[in-house]
């Protein structure tokens, strides 16, 4: 069996506009047929870096290479990639069909080809009738999907998807989500996908980049970094987490006490305090308990590796299936994500917070 | 009385004295008689005919529209390329280029033709036909280069980049995508151009060489004279030109993009 390669590796690349740094030193690898997702706040070089690997924005410095070539400098017609755009950028003056075609017309693909490989891709986005239709005649999910067939007929190395998803409504979104997904498996083409939206990055990402202030914070499988996140930015960035400073304590033992400043005291496994133990000296750190990993009850039912808080409901946001609440404990409230059986808790109900000691991550103490 | 009603009124009163005088002259010039003025006697085409005897006249007509033809040529390429260069590339001192390709609309024509005259004078060349229609290239420009800069800051640059992302070079993506989406704006601008230099007279007063009459400056020589008729019939054959043109021009490219769509339906 051939050996993955990558599509695309980005080798400590930095891009300046003027005095600004967008992107720095970045290291990056799009493995073959992965889907790889830039996530991070707006502003933190997600497209800067994307239109670096289409060749639209020159890099400043460090290498990029598409399937084990440098080519920093060659010019974007020349690179045969797929870029997807939040815009569509359909061409309003063309034909559906000649919109298709339009990327194999620079290919030397026999004219008799043309037309069947235009009629495949129209079929692999569901919309096999509207060839002979101007763009301003389809809706805004069939014009994206249109534009996805024109960026993947010319069977591109690297798939780059700039919010493709972000200008249509929820429902759209969601469908298109699963078919976008559904065509790069079949493809099996390289992708990478940008978006601010984390759960579109969770659901569709083999491996998921979440960027901040011009420099990756982590990368890994979605579970992976949703679970143990490395930093506080990546623990609030993905879902809802309380963070909150504190001292481990106690010898090392499969279930540590970490005594939280607020003055409750907290559970951890080995495994995560291990992951500050190389931070010499100092034992204080923070704990992460994400919103969701937090179990209402009403009474206490005492269970090994687990500690329950007792705390009162502040405030509840009805939010369908699950429920956001605010629950007070000595003062501080904490955010905790329940799904709701018949009836979430009440406003001002007195209820425990169950944490699991798994659940709390531990992260080094100091500032990042 | 409401004061809408008072406004408008006061709107047709406005319109009326606008358009009064050139309906008038469209009406004389179809008057068969021999002093061009009310009562109207009888329709006739004589003073048409007339026009078309005169070889002064007809003279004019072809300096006309050959200076017309030329400046709106030169002017829509330079334009175009001006807008293009405006809209699409970053070049040190680009505010101050910008704002000299628009400055001839800004300042008075008297001034820039005199001024180009004194120009002229200093360069020790004579007045020629060419010179004229540099002239009229230079106060026809801007009104290209806004026209089409509006086109273009409106074509996103997204498009063209798709279509580099698919291979074609930059020359194939101005050729196959933003040469048509602009096409209606340089085509406006054609139009515009040549109306600009058919019926301009001030510059042309100043910077035609002896011997050289355009229709405008031909008409304001005869009115020296007399007020024959034929002036009436050749101010008819003028807002025709002027008028009926760019109206046919947008009519003729409606036409063409509604059997565009018709054909992609079926
Ligand atoms: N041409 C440019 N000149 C100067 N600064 C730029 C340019 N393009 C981007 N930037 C800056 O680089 C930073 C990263 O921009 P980028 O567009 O990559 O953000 P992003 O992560 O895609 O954000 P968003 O989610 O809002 O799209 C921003 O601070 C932006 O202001
Ligand atoms: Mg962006």
């Amino acid at each position: 069996m051939a050996e993955t390669r990558n599509a695309v590796e980005l080798r400590n690349v930095v891009k300046r506009f003027g005095e600004f740094t967008a992107v720095q030193r970045m290291n990056l690898t799009v493995p073959d047929n992965s889907f790889v997702t830039f996530l991070g706040p707006s502003g933190c070089g997600k497209t800067t870096t994307l239109r670096m690997i289409a060749g639209l924005t020159d890099i400043t410095d460090g290498d990029l290479l598409i399937r084990d070539k440098r080519v920093n400098a060659l010019p974007i017609h020349k690179r045969n990639l797929g870029l997807v755009f939040q815009s569509y950028a359909l061409f309003p003056h063309k034909t559906i069909f000649d919109n298709i075609a339009f990327g194999l017309k620079y290919r030397k693909i026999p004219r008799s080809m043309i037309g069947e490989k235009v009629k495949r891709a129209l079929d692999l986005v569901q919309l096999p009738n509207v060839g002979d239709r101007y763009p301003n005649q389809l809706s805004g999910g069939q014009q994206q999907r249109i534009a996805l067939a024109r960026a993947i007929v010319i069977e591109p190395d690297v798939l780059l998807l700039d919010e493709p998803l972000s200008a249509l409504d929820a429902n759209l979104r969601e469908e298109m989500r699963v078919e976008l997904k559904r065509i790069q498996r079949e493809l099996g083409i390289a992708t990478v996908f940008v978006t601010h939206d984390q759960s579109e990055a969770l659901a569709m990402s083999d491996k998921l980049v979440v960027m901040n202030n011009g420099m990756i914070e982590q990368e890994g499988a979605p579970e992976d970094v949703y679970n143990n996140p490395v930093s506080a930015f990546v623990a609030d960035f993905l879902g809802h987490s309380n963070i909150i400073a504190g001292e481990l304590d106690g010898p090392d033992q499969e279930y540590m006490p970490v005594h939280l400043s607020s003055g409750e005291t907290l559970l951890t496994t080995r495994q995560q305090a291990g992951r500050v133990a190389r931070v010499e000296g100092s034992k204080s750190v923070r704990a992460v308990i994400r919103a969701e990993k937090i179990d209402l009850s009403t009474e206490n039912i005492p269970q090994d590796g687990m500690v329950a808080l007792p705390g009162r409901i502040k405030t509840v946001d009805y939010l369908g299936q699950t429920a956001r609440y605010f629950v007070t404990v000595n003062g501080r409230d904490w955010q905790v994500i329940n799904p709701i059986n018949a009836h979430p808790h009440a406003e001002g109900a007195d209820v425990f917070m169950n944490i699991a000691a798994r659940n709390c991550v531990i992260l080094p103490g100091h500032a990042d | 009385m409401t004061g809408w009603s008072w406004i408008r009124i006061a709107t047709i009163l406005v319109y009326l004295f606008l358009f009064a005088p050139v309906a008038v002259v469209i009406l004389l010039a179809f008057n068969a008689n021999q002093f061009g003025s009310f009562p109207i006697q009888g329709f006739s085409l004589r003073w048409f005919e007339a026009l078309y005897h005169n070889d002064a006249i007809v003279r004019a007509f072809k300096t006309s529209l050959l200076l017309g033809v030329l400046t709106s040529a030169i002017s829509t390429t330079l334009g175009t390329l001006a807008a293009l260069a405006m809209v699409r590339y970053d070049f040190p001192g680009k505010r101050t280029v910008s704002s000299l390709l628009v400055a001839p609309i800004l300042i008075p024509e008297v001034v820039l033709a005199v001024a180009l005259l004194l120009f002229l004078q200093f360069l020790s060349l004579p007045k020629s036909f060419f010179l004229l229609l540099m002239g009229h290239v230079v106060f026809t420009l801007p009104f290209v280069v806004l026209v089409v800069q509006a086109r273009l800051v409106s074509i996103r640059r997204d498009v063209e980049e798709a279509a580099m992302s698919l291979g074609a070079t930059p020359i194939q993506t101005f050729f196959e995508i933003t040469l048509p989406l602009m096409l209606p704006a340089v085509m406006a601008g054609m139009l515009f151009s040549f109306t600009i230099s058919f019926d301009d007279i001030t510059g042309t007063l100043f910077w035609k060489p002896g011997g050289i009459e355009t229709v405008p400056t031909q008409i304001f020589a005869m009115l020296r004279n007399s007020i024959s008729p034929e002036i009436n019939a050749l101010g008819a054959v003028m807002v025709i030109f002027t008028v009926a043109l760019p109206l046919l021009g947008t009519a003729i490219a409606r036409r063409m993009s509604a059997a565009k769509m018709k054909s992609a339906k079926t």
